[in-house]
């Protein structure tokens, strides 16, 4: 099994997502800061370990890491160049 | 686009276990009961949270395997060895146990009633519990299912979609590890071939929903595309070994 066989995708982290920004964001079109392609949230890869790790499905930049600890969350979103959703 | 954004802090919820029913083996539907649960769309799933009695806590995200039922919520998981919340889910879960529930979430791979036209949904292993929503609440529209299972024992709601495909769904079943004797359906992992002769065809611009491991998500989701389906109607959910 390659490494990119244990990948699941951005849907994985729809719930954490939707709590900490308060509105569904699978469908948010976020574009990668490495190469600035750009897609919905849904369709990243994402990894988990002791948290999430999403990275782009193009070329395999780190977009986000999500660390919860308790009632805590820790967003780490430096490889997202930007996140465009519904305004309201 | 399907779905407006839901303001408010997404909370978790405390669930009860209504009933537990055995699909297969490995693999059971667990039946909630969620007071304040808002509904859901077929498609939608929900992260199971459990906490330890020393605090420790792990949280999976399940797919919803039935459309939205007043304050029920079912989710079919199926038991992966070391998994940390689908062994509790699959083995020891009995009805009034509580336990925390968030959701419903995503609105990317959920089924949209609106889109003219057929509907090819593909499942491979328990990748068949999103799709088995939207197979119970698709009403008249014309849906081919292609399922790819290891067994026939390994067949999830293998009664009921024998019952579904006598009442007209188009079932197209592959058993990609052993076959029962006289089996005459398809015995080969699904590929542009297998997909070039049970998928409607794409000029009919078809949305295909394509759920299970990975390894199955993206040979399907690569050989619709080379058949010359639009990439914008190929939606797809990965289910990993980790559980989601």
């Amino acid at each position: 099994m390659k490494a990119a066989d244990l990948a699941l995708d951005g849907n994985a982290a729809a719930g954490i997502l939707h709590a900490v920004y308060g509105a569904e964001m699978t469908l948010a079109v976020g574009t990668c800061d490495a190469c600035a392609s750009a897609g919905p949230v849904g369709r990243v890869r994402l990894y988990r370990s002791a948290g999430l790790v999403l990275r782009c499905p193009h070329c395999d930049a780190v977009l986000m890491k999500i660390v919860t600890a308790g009632e805590r969350v820790w967003i780490d979103s430096r490889g997202l160049r930007t996140l465009e959703l519904a305004a309201g | 686009m399907a779905g407006a954004a839901v303001l408010g802090r997404l909370g978790w919820r405390t669930a009860t276990i209504a009933d537990v029913k055995p699909e297969t083996s490995r693999v059971k539907t667990i039946v909630f009961d969620v007071p304040g649960w808002p509904g859901h769309r077929a498609g939608q799933h929900v992260d199971v949270r459990l906490t330890a009695d020393d605090g420790y806590q792990a949280e999976r995200s399940y797919s919803i395997a039935a459309p939205a039922d007043d304050e029920r919520v079912e989710l079919t998981v199926e038991n992966v060895d070391d998994g940390e919340v689908s062994p509790y889910l699959t083995e020891e879960a009995r009805a009034g146990d509580e336990l925390e529930i968030r959701g419903p979430v995503g609105g990317y791979f959920v089924w949209d009633a609106d889109h003219p036209g057929r509907v090819l949904l593909a499942g491979g292993g328990s990748g068949i519990v999103p799709l088995m929503a939207m197979i119970r609440q698709r009403g008249q529209v014309p849906t081919t299912l292609l399922y790819s299972a290891r067994t026939l024992e390994d067949v999830i709601y293998r009664e009921e979609l024998e019952h579904l495909q006598r009442d007209g769904l188009d079932v197209v079943l592959t058993l990609t590890r052993s076959q029962p004797e006289g089996w005459t359906g398809h015995s080969r992992r699904v590929d542009t071939d297998l997909l070039a002769e049970v998928a409607p065809p794409p000029d009919g611009r078809p949305v295909a929903f394509v759920c299970g491991p990975t390894p199955f998500v993206e040979a399907v989701a690569l050989a619709l595309v080379e058949l010359g389906h639009d990439p914008g109607l190929v939606k797809t959910e990965r289910f990993g070994p980790t559980g989601t």
